[in-house]
């Protein structure tokens, strides 16, 4: 992206609270205007801490942040014109629905008691809560609540917007339905969005690029159908999504592809990812449940082809999961749709499991 | 449906709401097992006292028992003239066939309603068994003249009615002249009024003081970590571990003449040894005193309400763009009204009745009216007195929760 894109730049920043620890190692990430990019991973990795320095209540312990070009290391929270959803809204429970929209207008004190009571309304629309101005708060469900959360964000026409975690006390349903929501809003408007979830399938929703963040590094940042397809580490593959995984040493090494000799002597040739693995090198090789086909008609297409036991059957509707034992992995999963000429396996039974070279990633180990 | 007119069925056929309530009896039969106890002992100990309290406070029937043919008399006199021969009668055998302790009370009461009475019924008691026969008239005037006068029979009026409000006038300076009109006490004898202005006062300034330094306090204790927490909060509870005593004598040796405070001043020069300053036994010193002594009381409303506030919303606040400062007159100070309100109004209630602090650390102009009901109960004995001052303590109290309920809401009150 060119420079005049860029609207947030962390650069070289790192942040410790007790001196001893580094919570954020060395940050560098451009986020460009309109974006939607979540930072995802696991409690402890440091995506909050991160939201909290863009959003000036965390000072950086070193490196410099960015907002539109200017260094904002030393502008106050109130001055830096960010929108934010937290993470339980906290709306003032004191002031009515209305009054907590109108709220950042009046400090700002640029419009007058009609434009305010005007913009007011016209934002409540905007998330469908038109009828709820004199509401209090606590009078509204958790989903609206939340839905006010947005729009307090959104009111003063922020060019970014911060949200932590803001669906998580959320129920399933519900939370699904806000995720579209959310992302239509953003469509909608244009705004940037940074993003802060746990929830992996929140995240390849939503996003338009996800940042994975794990011990304060970021892993791989990358559009969710790249995240999820071509993870670069074995922590992304990991954490994103099911996977299988085998443990083994890399044989030899041809362009692209390897030969991988597993715990149990079998040998797997698959794709290689890892730039610093060579022969002899141990390495993790990730494999989708869903790209494993079971009792392939023709050997020749799957380079990739093993005798398993199933161990157990899993009736989940649309799919049927299935845990097999093969080449040594007794947690093998295998997701076999519900169509309507499905392989019907039973517990016992031997099944030959086939897939390709390039759905087989040997990572790093 | 069918069962939509008559009464809801159980399957045996008993009606569902008998059968919810024979279900529930026995929960019903613990639940007032168990509050039983708590509730006699609170009927025991503090319903009762408090409607004796208002009992004694109205109560005027120790003159009528002790001279009943004579208020009867009083009831066919026209309140003109000096009375008939009957009247004098009466009091001549009511005298004879009272003891002379009931006499003695009576006339204390007797003496409110018009000085001179108590020596005039110990008088008259001694010489009055020798009148054994009329005209008991001359025989009465013959043992003290002022039977002679009018206004002291007329001032049997005020005594007539087993009730009197008498001690609620005389609680803030006015009395029932002879003719029933309410009038003020004489100039030299109005003191209560005084007393009660003072003890408004000294109340409402405790009351800001302590919200003024409790704030801060309760604030940083809500919001600093635990272990440092735990210890400032050991600091404010130290003083509730402190007998009252001790406090109170820790502060005289501050603050007097020759204390702590003025011997570090005038060592430092900042006073010269003879302005010395006189913190101690006046109205600053149950000021000072009364607000350490309460400053707890508000710090723990408040402490458990800032508790209870994220500190999400200052930053919500701040992110929407108010400054510190907006933020926190706007979005934090509201929120801890209910703390405020429940903080203000027990220290308020407790300074209001203090009574120890001003009788140790007042001096002569830092005396309140607790001392005066204290007074009554124990000097003068005018038990009625001291029971209509209590009372009016407690209805001004409940007056207060009766506002703080209809501006605030009772509810909204945490006392921590």
């Amino acid at each position: 992206m060119s420079a005049e894109d860029i609207l947030v730049s962390f650069q070289g920043v790192q942040k410790s609270y007790d001196g001893e620890q580094l919570v954020v190692k060395d940050l560098n990430l451009d986020i460009a205007k309109g974006e939607f990019l979540t930072m995802l991973g696991p409690s402890g990795s440091g995506k909050t801490t991160c939201l909290m320095m863009l959003a000036g209540f965390e000072p950086a312990t070193h490196g410099e942040i960015y907002l539109d070009g200017r260094p904002i290391n030393n502008v106050p929270p109130h001055k830096r014109g960010i929108g934010m959803v937290f993470q339980n809204y906290a709306l003032f429970p004191h002031m009515t629905v209305a009054e907590n929209l109108a709220f950042p207008l009046q400090v700002r004190k640029q419009m007058n008691k009609a434009e305010v009571a005007e913009r007011v309304q016209k934002t409540l629309d905007m998330v469908q809560l038109g009828e709820f101005g004199n509401r209090r708060p606590m009078q509204l469900s958790g989903g609206q609540q939340q839905r006010v959360a947005v729009a307090r964000a959104l009111v003063f026409d922020p060019e970014l917007v911060l949200m932590d975690e803001p669906l998580g006390a959320l129920d399933k349903q519900l939370r699904e339905q806000m995720q579209y929501e959310i992302k239509h809003i953003h469509e909608q408007l244009g705004v940037t969005v940074v993003y802060v979830t746990h929830d992996q399938s929140e995240a390849l929703t939503m996003s338009t690029r996800v940042a994975v963040f794990n011990d304060g590094v970021i892993q791989q940042i990358a559009a969710p159908d790249v995240l999820y397809e071509k993870p670069d580490n074995a922590f992304c593959a990991q954490f994103i999504g099911e996977n299988n995984t085998f443990v083994g040493e890399i044989m030899s090494v041809k362009g692209e592809t390897c030969e991988v000799k597993l715990v149990d002597g079998s040998v797997v040739t698959s794709n290689k990812i890892d730039a610093a693995s060579a022969v002899g090198s141990r390495t993790t090789l990730s494999l989708r449940p869903e790209r494993i086909e079971v009792n392939p008609s023709a050997k020749s297409k799957y380079a990739n082809a093993f005798e398993g036991t199933v161990k157990e059957l899993i009736y989940l509707g649309d799919h049927i999961r299935t845990v097999a034992s093969v080449c040594g992995n007794d947690e093998f999963i295998v997701k076999i749709p519900n169509s309507s000429e499905h392989a019907s396996l039973s517990v016992g039974e031997k099944v030959k499991l086939g897939w390709t070279v390039e759905d087989c990633r040997a990572l790093d180990a | 449906m069918a069962e939509e007119s008559g009464p809801i069925l159980t399957a045996n056929g008993i009606p569902l709401k008998v059968s919810l309530e024979r279900s529930m009896r026995q929960n019903k039969l613990k639940a007032v097992g168990l509050v039983s106890v708590p509730f006699v002992f609170l009927v025991l100990m503090f319903v009762i006292p408090i409607i004796m309290l208002l009992v004694r406070s109205a109560d005027d029937r120790l003159v009528n028992d002790v001279f009943p043919r004579t208020f009867e008399a009083f009831k066919s006199w026209d309140q003109v003239d000096l009375p008939d021969e009957e009247m004098f009668k009466a009091v001549v055998l009511d005298f004879q066939e009272s003891k002379p302790s009931e006499r003695g009370r009576a006339s204390s009461r007797m003496n409110y309603a018009k000085s001179g009475w108590r020596s005039l019924v110990r008088k008259t008691g001694k010489k009055v068994k020798d009148v054994t026969e009329g005209p008991y008239k001359e025989a009465l005037i013959k043992i003290d003249k002022r039977w002679a006068n009018v206004e002291t029979w007329k001032s049997l009026a005020i005594m007539e009615s087993d009730w009197t409000y008498e001690y609620y006038l005389n609680s803030i300076d006015l009395k029932q002249n002879s003719d029933l009109e309410i009038v003020q006490q004489p100039e030299n004898r109005r003191v209560y009024n005084m007393f009660w202005w003072r003890t408004f006062l000294v109340s409402i300034q405790v009351t800001l003081f302590c919200l003024i330094l409790a704030y801060p306090v309760a604030h940083l204790l809500a919001t600093l970590p635990l272990k440092h927490s735990n210890l400032l909060m050991i600091c404010v509870l130290m003083p509730f571990w402190t007998s009252l005593l001790v406090r109170i004598v820790a502060w005289m040796i501050m603050l007097q003449q020759e204390g702590v405070v003025n011997s570090t001043l005038v060592w430092a020069g900042m006073l010269s040894d003879e302005n010395r300053l006189a913190m101690m036994y006046n109205y600053n010193g149950v000021l000072i005193v009364m607000t350490q002594i309460l400053l707890p009381f508000m710090i723990l409303p408040l402490y458990s309400v800032m508790k209870t506030i994220p500190p999400s919303y200052m930053r919500a606040a701040q992110n929407l763009g108010a400054t510190p400062s907006l933020a926190f007159i706007r979005v934090y100070m509201p929120q801890t009204l209910p703390g405020i309100g429940a903080g203000c109004i027990l220290v308020f209630i407790v300074a209001i009745g203090y009574f120890i602090t001003p009788e140790l650390v007042g001096g002569k102009d830092g005396q309140l009216i607790g001392n005066q009901i204290n007074y009554h109960m124990r000097n003068s004995l005018n038990w009625g007195l001291a029971c209509a001052m209590g009372s009016i303590l407690l209805i001004g109290i409940l007056a207060l929760y009766w506002v703080y309920d209809k501006i605030v809401g009772i509810d909204n009150m945490k006392m921590g």
